[in-house]
């Protein structure tokens, strides 16, 4: 019997607020425990939260971007529970009336586009954390409240996936659109973007879905694909040997491949939701709705598309480079400086992305290093053929090292192309004197140990003699 | 009775408070009062009331994103309990 998998994933994701969601303190990631807290969001008695504007306008631009339906006039829930992270015993949260609902996304599978459902978008706070690392013998945790409170949004897709392609692409797709609109840094590893998958199997044609495992504890996008992977195969070979799956939460430990049933009572999810007494209804008007729907940039997908019908780029390029917005868009401020887009994808896709990944810096970074105009002037230098490619990355290095200017780096250097004739024509008799068994070679129909005697020219004019002059001489030499 | 006596365990379980058996017995006849008294409310006919949740004529009160400054952590593990030097102590947490 074949099996089929399902898989709905739920996303939570903090927002790229400088507050919190109902106080004035900061949200930083990476603060001394416990300094970024103030009576509101530890739970003091007497206190009331007041919503973050820019938090609801963040959280109004995501459900608005995932086509869902906006409900207008709204409010916050109490959700109840007890857990040592969350000082005020509840989390004020949405339950009955989600900012939005019923919405979707097509992500691209092999060239088809598939349509993934959104349940629900709804905001909420973030709880606290446990801090330093605990052994199996220590009798307590300790609690770091810093991150209480932080404006959280959560979006809940239709268990819509079969494959792990699916959520794969769901997920970057996803995360490229939080980017795109800046209301998430999406750092994973920093736990301002996680992932649960709720994972079932049935056997294909069943007409109800599996009893679904939630999973726990997923702290990159490979971990989702590695626990759902493990959890599907679990799952059915469970089936496969007549028993039956039930219902749980289960832990992913990503260290050693496998998944645990949680022993935390959930408590049969009695959250005993209801109004937020302290909270006011929060009335989007028509006007700011359309206000946030006009500021919604244009996302990956469509860039991509206009990348490769605009600037003539291959699919594979246009795709690297909309990955991200900065990039996408110092792509595009360097196409413009250069006229000549395919270069510039090849300089991003090359030599910044590697400068990039060997200093660990964004292209934010980059760009205050080496901004698009200067490096189109570096580019101009090598089309005009001033300097050959290999000196124009040589160029680009001492860029990122030094911020200079890449015509004074080429006059300091002495960097420029030699393509006078008379000059490499010495150059090019020297170095066939001197190796006659590589000429010989090519004589006796050797061709490629041409290329062994452009390298010799090339280390005698430290990689300045351009290319062209160099095999047009050769060729006229070596008859 | 519009309340069971395993209701109210179960009610006190989840507020995490233990209750003696004649206490039981109290908020079990309390409740049912409560429960009673909202019957009656349930009773009026709403259905040209628009839902509220306050007796305010008020939406959308904000605040801008700005931070403000947080409690000092001296202050902030004051009144805890238990506490190490820099976070609250708390029975270890079990997953």
């Amino acid at each position: 019997m074949k099996y089929l998998p399902t898989i709905g994933l739920e996303v939570h994701a903090h927002l790229a607020t400088k507050s919190k969601m109902f106080c004035g303190c900061k949200t930083d990631f990476g603060a001394e425990p416990n300094v970024q807290t103030c009576p509101v969001c530890i739970g003091m008695p007497g206190t009331l939260p007041v919503p973050n504007e820019l938090a609801i306008d963040y959280a109004i631009r995501v459900a608005v971007a995932l086509n869902c339906n906006i409900t207008q006039v709204t409010y916050f829930d109490r959700k109840n529970y007890y857990y040592p992270d969350l000082p005020k015993n509840y989390q004020i949260s949405q339950s009955h009336n989600n900012l939005g609902d019923d919405g979707w996304i097509d992500i691209d599978i092999d060239g088809e586009t598939m349509r993934i459902n959104i349940d629900n978008v709804h905001l909420e706070e973030d709880a606290g954390k446990r801090v330093h690392s605990e052994g199996s013998g220590t009798r307590y945790s300790e609690v770091d409240l810093n991150r209480t409170g932080t404006p959280l949004l959560e979006v809940v897709t239709k268990p819509d996936m079969h494959t792990l392609e699916q959520v794969d692409a769901f997920m970057n797709d996803f995360r490229s659109m939080l980017l795109y609109m800046g209301v998430c840094d999406c750092k994973m590893q920093e736990g301002s973007l996680r992932f649960e998958a709720s994972v079932s199997v049935a056997p294909e044609g069943a007409s109800e879905l599996g009893p679904r495992c939630e999973l726990k504890n997923l702290n990159s996008m490979k971990s989702v694909l590695k626990a759902a992977e493990y959890e599907i195969g679990r799952q059915t070979s469970v089936l496969k040997n007549g028993g039956q799956n039930k219902q749980e939460t289960r832990l992913w430990d990503d260290e050693r491949g496998v998944s645990a049933r949680m022993r935390r009572k959930e408590g049969s999810a009695d959250y005993r939701y209801f109004p937020e007494p302290d909270l006011i209804l929060l009335n989007i008007s028509d006007e700011r709705l359309a206000r946030i729907r006009d500021e919604l940039p244009e996302f990956a997908g469509r860039r991509s598309k206009r990348f490769q019908t605009e600037y003539g780029l291959p699919a594979y390029d246009a795709g690297v480079l909309v990955a991200d917005a900065a990039t996408a868009d110092y792509f595009e401020r360097l196409a413009a400086q250069t006229n000549d887009p395919k270069a510039a994808s090849n300089w991003i896709m090359t030599e910044i992305m590697r400068e990039m990944k060997d200093r660990k810096i964004e292209i934010e970074e980059f760009s205050g290093k080496v901004p698009a105009h200067r490096l189109g002037a570096l580019i101009k230098e090598q089309k005009s053929g001033t300097i050959s490619h290999n000196i124009a990355k040589e160029v680009f290095a001492e860029m990122v090292e030094t911020g200079e200017d890449a015509p004074a780096i080429i006059e300091r250097k002495g960097l420029r192309q030699i393509s006078d004739t008379g000059e490499l024509d010495a150059v090019v008799e020297k170095v066939l004197a001197e190796n006659p068994s590589a000429v010989d070679d090519f004589k006796s129909g050797k061709k490629q140990a041409v290329g062994f005697l452009v390298g010799q020219i090339m280390r005698e004019t430290k990689g300045k003699a351009n290319p062209k002059v160099v095999n047009k001489l050769l060729a006229e030499k070596l008859g | 009775m519009r309340i069971s006596r395993e209701e109210v365990r179960h009610v006190a379980e989840l507020s995490r408070i233990e209750l003696r058996p004649e206490e039981e017995e109290t908020f079990l006849s309390q409740l049912d009062d409560i429960l009673t008294y909202m019957d009656q409310l349930n009773k009026l006919n709403t259905d040209d009331v628009e839902m509220a949740f306050h007796t305010w004529d008020l939406a959308n009160v904000m605040r801008k994103d700005e931070p403000r400054p947080s409690l000092p952590r001296e202050d902030a593990l004051a009144n805890a309990p238990e506490r190490t030097r820099d976070a609250y102590k708390v029975p270890r947490v079990i997953e």
